[in-house]
């Protein structure tokens, strides 16, 4: 049994821990921002759609070239990403299915092929070494060190961007109609958002895993609403949130080696959310319910003065 | 009745002879905004067909007719926010692409998820991200003028408050105060009067008046017949295609609200009644 203060000295000791630690920190930080805009235009599940139809991708990527490198991989997460997308805009547009069935047929679809791939991959002559296996939970500490670069980076790039189009991604989740009047192209925004998405779920696919990339865009944004009532604070809260979750994740899953960075990342969120929902400032259920105790007590307070002054 | 059967013709000779009347009318009065011709289908249901009409300049126009009319379609196909089949949009002499700034949209008050987290004076302060641009955030002066814009609309006290938590009237005067941050020499409104109090439709007509006082023109998608006389210069009989347009002293007749209304002929006439004697 490792003990906690000797896991924090690992922590702090092990630069390439350290490192690794950096780059999920960066990963929930982004994956939260990106997540808060998600949600207020009721597209969560997006996030988990993409991340599943990226599985046959990375699979492809392999089975055609043969080496195990996150570039290559990443490539082709996100073909098989944007594949996706398009084929849940066709089955929304050109039939009366509605989006959230479309996204659960081309999910399950893709993931179904992706899981047959992988199999296939598994059961091969070098593929039992690809570690592709690692992508469905995700296993930060495998992680090398120009891979932890690359996610950390793309993680910064994509923090940044969200907050230089803070105003333009506000008034696209708010009123897009009225974005339109006043004279932006919500169809590129709708793309960059789009766009940001998906890059957040493929930087975060060998860190976190396919299966449950995307609870780290939904989990710390919904997490944040229940503490504030301005889309600037909860965009800030959301990326600390997902950066508690990518820690945590990243740290207890390297000092326990049997346990995958994406569940332990995921439950992390999940804890924060518990927290969220009870004790939240705004919605929490505490909260509340303090609210309309007082409430009552003023109710009966005023009516008890009235029934003096009557008296 | 030379209107109705004027108006039974369509097409691009109507609208000009339309114009051409208007224009003499008013002596020289130019139109802000000139559809012509416009059509628009939703999957293969026509919404609007053969839609001309220019609007004049300075004055407060109603948009009427019955639900599916395409009252709304029409507003949202003229700013360009739904595609058309055919037709032209013209405002101050330009495409609407070219004058964005100069024109502002009051969408409807169902149209927007109103527990978003933010509170009411942001939601003005939206009205300036058109003149921003990209990337500019909004500061201090910005601020400023959105707090004027709220108390133009009596909502100064509620600037910090969450909008989930403001009644429907007051939601629907944010929006209004968002417009006004637009500093727009157009404007279209889609029903502002539905569902609001009795003192939230005074403030709004309050407000309309103002704006025609400075000079601005007001397009509004408008549903009680009763006050049409008493709030609107001129007023678009619309079914789909323009049943009259013109002032509404001359337009908002019996025979075409009729028309416009077809079965629901009963109701038309009460209202053209009510409208009648609200004049008298």
């Amino acid at each position: 049994m490792i003990s906690l203060w000797d896991s924090i000295a690992a922590l702090a000791s092990d630069p390439n821990l350290r490192w690794i630690t950096l780059g999920c920190m960066l990963l929930g930080l982004s994956s939260g921002m990106i997540g808060c805009f998600a949600y207020l235009r009721r597209q969560s599940l997006m996030g988990d759609t993409i991340a599943h139809t990226a599985l046959p991708g990375i699979c492809v990527a392999f089975l055609l070239t043969g080496v195990k490198s996150l570039p290559v991989f990443m490539l082709g997460a996100v073909a098989a990403g944007i594949l996706g997308t398009l084929a849940i805009r066709v089955i929304t547009a050109r039939s009366r299915i509605k989006a959230d069935a479309a996204m659960g047929i081309v999910l399950s679809s893709f993931f179904g092929i992706g899981i047959v791939l992988l199999t296939m991959i598994q059961h091969s002559g070098d593929g039992s070494q690809s570690g592709l296996d690692k992508f469905l939970f995700g296993q930060a500490a495998a992680m090398v060190a120009s891979d932890v670069s690359l996610m950390g980076g793309v993680s910064l790039v994509l923090a940044v961007v969200c907050a230089l189009l803070f105003k333009e991604f506000k008034l696209l989740a708010f009123d897009p109609a009225f974005a339109k009047g006043a004279g932006f192209s919500v169809s590129l925004l709708d793309f960059l958002m789009q766009a940001l998405v998906v890059t957040a779920v493929v930087a975060g696919i060998q860190a976190v895993g396919v299966v449950l990339v995307a609870a780290l865009l939904i989990t710390p944004a919904v997490s944040a609403r229940f503490w504030t009532e301005r889309l600037g604070r909860m965009v800030v809260l959301s990326g600390i949130f997902g950066m508690a979750s990518g820690l945590l994740g990243a740290w207890i899953s390297s000092q326990a080696h049997q346990l995958p960075t994406g569940p332990v990342s995921v439950l992390a969120a999940a804890a924060v959310f518990l927290v969220s929902v009870l004790f939240g400032s705004k919605r929490g259920l505490l909260t509340v319910r303090l609210t309309r105790r007082r409430a009552r007590l003023n109710l009966q307070q005023a009516s008890a003065s009235s029934v003096k002054e009557a008296g | 009745m030379t209107e109705a059967k004027h108006f039974r013709l369509d097409g691009l000779i109507n609208a000009a002879a339309d114009g051409l009347k208007s224009s003499m009318k008013n002596g020289v009065r130019p139109s802000v905004l000139e559809v012509n011709g416009l059509s628009t289908a939703y999957r293969s249901q026509t919404v609007l067909r053969d839609v001309s009409f220019a609007a004049p300049e300075g004055e407060l126009i109603a948009i009427v007719g019955p639900n599916g009319a395409g009252k709304s379609t029409l507003i949202k196909t003229v700013l360009g926010l739904t595609p058309s089949l055919e037709g032209s949009v013209t405002a101050f002499g330009r495409p609407i692409s070219q004058v964005r700034t100069r024109i502002g949209y009051v969408p409807q008050r169902e149209s927007v998820d109103w527990d978003f987290p933010t509170h009411a004076l942001d939601v003005v302060m939206m009205g300036r991200y058109g003149r921003l641009g990209w990337f500019r955030r909004p500061g201090r002066k910005e601020k400023a003028i959105a707090m004027e814009c709220l108390a133009g609309v009596g909502m100064e006290a509620f600037a910090e408050r969450q909008i989930s938590q403001l009644s429907g009237g007051q939601q629907q005067r944010v929006f209004l105060a968002r417009a006004l941050a637009q500093d727009a020499d157009l404007y279209f409104m889609d029903e502002p009067f539905a569902g609001v109090d009795a003192a939230t439709e005074k403030a709004i007509v309050e407000l309309l008046r103002r704006l025609r006082s400075e000079g601005k023109t007001v397009i509004v998608v408008h549903h009680d017949l009763a006050t049409v006389p008493d709030y609107f210069d001129s007023v678009l009989l619309l079914n789909v295609s323009v049943q009259a347009f013109g002032p509404t002293a001359e337009v908002f007749t019996e025979a075409n609200l009729q028309r416009t209304y077809g079965g629901r002929m009963a109701f038309a006439a009460a209202a053209a009644g009510a409208a009648r004697g609200a004049e008298l």
